[in-house]
């Protein structure tokens, strides 16, 4: 009885804080001014449809490269001994307590035009060139603050594996390249889906980044949010539309992903038995 | 090479930060001027403090609700539970950005029929504190399914109160826990960006304040600003590892 009322104040606060807020955005992507219900919001949406594709397109690119540099310091990592890996993981986890805000000022700093990069290159007497305002710099950006999260769980994933199979594979004459085909791999994939996962879900509905080092038409999912909430354009029944629909984009993904990840267990689950 | 790539933009910015010439690229020697003049701007010691009251209150909040919740949770039925758990997590699985939002439209929302709680202080408390709950669920989580059961038990048996027994075995339990879950709710507080852009209205914490800085004016100060927010959290981490080394060493030794 007593462990029920304790609960109270929790579920009260969720439900205003966290339910009634998602209602309201569904509310506001079907309504119009007056209240009634409409479709036209929805339909405003698929005026964008160069944003919603470049926000997963580069959100897509961000998270491979994140995948592959990700993976490959993770494996060179997890192969130090044990005092050495602690510093290093430390070191990748530091940046990320740092203020986004900042991470990508430093990179403006250094890309701008009139930047780090390129007061080198003149220095050199070679031309200043462009690198600001591109979609580079913004997947630069995406890498730069997300490599984190893609590094930590790949190299927990490869921590737990067990020395003993990797004696065995070599045992039963496989070099590294078949051991890592074969063993490593494999038994590292629930840290790579979720790294994706922790990569893709930011980079796709990230904002501010993309204004910031990409300029005007590099704008994101986020960005168009942003301005029909607080930009030039006060239209929360069209901001909550944008966002119905990012929200359900981004939950067949993580769906998707989940699948890989449940496939990949019961297919391990039918290799033990 | 990755190390490089990670902590070179940082660097660059640290170094510039004692440039004394405003003209970016150019070194022209060394200053403390930046810092002088970031020391004296009323407008980030504002925000900084704005920032350090939010966080204050609203992880102390948060994590009070929170230990409640994962206490209370334990007794419901699987299902019941299932779902409070679920729901307890969608500001952590949700975007940002829609986090935001959906805040926002709340406080609109409330300020309009009600014609209270206008956006300021206040709202960004609340919306902290709801960010901020389910990182304080999952510190103390693990915890509490390693708690055992039967000591609670053997403590009203030998006559404890209940009151005294929930005090004395889980509490002190899952202490570390709660405090592991305050100070990651702190952290994630003071980090925050997204939801304080949405829901502060005209009141700035220090990410905020950051963003339209960097918007007027590329100014040296912000790279000040950057290093010593830079060494703080350095000499943070390094006195909490610290802290879990001397732990290792001492349980190592009994």
């Amino acid at each position: 009885m007593k462990k029920r009322i304790i609960l109270t104040p929790y579920i009260v606060w969720c439900i205003v804080f966290i339910i009634v807020p998602m209602v309201l955005v569904l509310f506001f992507g079907l309504t119009d001014e007056s209240g009634k219900f409409t479709t036209r919001n929805l339909c405003e949406v698929f005026l964008y449809p160069d944003v919603f594709l470049r926000s997963l397109w580069l959100g897509f690119k961000a998270t491979a490269i994140c995948l592959v540099v990700g993976y490959l310091s993770a494996l060179i990592i997890s192969r130090l001994n044990v005092k050495l890996q602690k510093i290093l993981i430390i070191l990748v986890m530091l940046p990320m307590w740092m203020n986004f805000l900042l991470k990508i000022y430093s990179l403006m700093f250094i890309l701008q035009d009139n930047g780090f990069i390129n007061g080198i290159l003149s220095s050199f007497g070679f031309s200043k060139f462009n690198m600001m305002n591109t979609e580079g710099a913004v997947i630069l950006g995406m890498v730069y603050n997300f490599l984190t999260y893609m590094i930590l769980p790949i190299h927990s994933s490869l921590v737990e594996i067990d020395e003993k199979l990797l004696d065995a594979a070599k045992d039963l004459g496989a070099n590294y390249f078949m051991t890592f085909v074969k063993v490593i791999f494999p038994l590292s994939i629930p840290g790579i889906v979720s790294g994706i996962a922790m990569v893709f879900i930011p980079s796709v509905s990230t904002f501010i980044l993309s204004k910031m080092l990409g300029g005007r038409q590099n704008f994101l999912v986020g960005d168009i949010i942003d301005m029909h909430f607080l930009g030039g354009i006060y239209d929360p029944h069209i901001g909550s539309a944008i966002s119905l629909v990012l929200m359900i984009l981004l939950l067949i993904c993580t769906g998707i992903i989940n699948q890989l990840q449940n496939e990949n267990k019961s297919k391990k689950g039918a290799l033990v038995i | 090479m990755v190390f490089l790539f990670l902590y070179l933009p940082i660097v660059i910015l640290i170094i510039f930060s004692f440039n004394s010439s405003k003209e970016q690229m150019n070194f022209a020697g060394f200053t403390f001027y930046w810092y002088k003049i970031l020391f004296s701007d009323k407008e980030i010691l504002g925000s900084v403090l704005n920032t350090l009251i939010v966080a204050v209150v609203s992880s102390s909040i948060a994590t009070i609700l929170g230990t409640f919740a994962i206490i209370g949770v334990q007794n419901l039925k699987k299902i019941p539970k299932k779902i409070l758990i679920n729901i307890a997590n969608i500001p952590l699985i949700n975007p940002e950005v829609i986090t935001g939002v959906s805040l926002m439209l709340l406080f609109v929302f409330i300020n309009q029929n009600f014609k209270i709680l206008g956006q300021g202080l206040f709202t960004l408390i609340l919306s902290h504190t709801t960010f901020c709950i389910p990182y304080v669920i999952l510190s103390i989580a693990p915890k509490i399914s390693e708690l055992n059961p039967n000591v609670y038990s053997a403590a009203l048996d030998l006559g404890a109160s209940p009151a005294y027994s929930f005090l004395k075995v889980i509490l002190k339990e899952i202490l570390p826990g709660i405090i592991t879950g305050f100070i990651l709710a702190f952290t994630v507080s003071i980090d925050d960006f997204v939801i304080s852009y949405f829901t502060g209205g005209s009141v700035q914490t220090l990410s905020v304040a950051i963003y339209s800085m960097s918007r007027k004016v590329v100014s040296p100060e912000i790279n000040a600003l950057s290093s010593v927010l830079f060494f703080l959290v350095f000499i943070l981490l390094i006195i909490i590892n610290l802290r879990e080394n001397k732990k290792v060493f001492k349980t190592g030794e009994i």
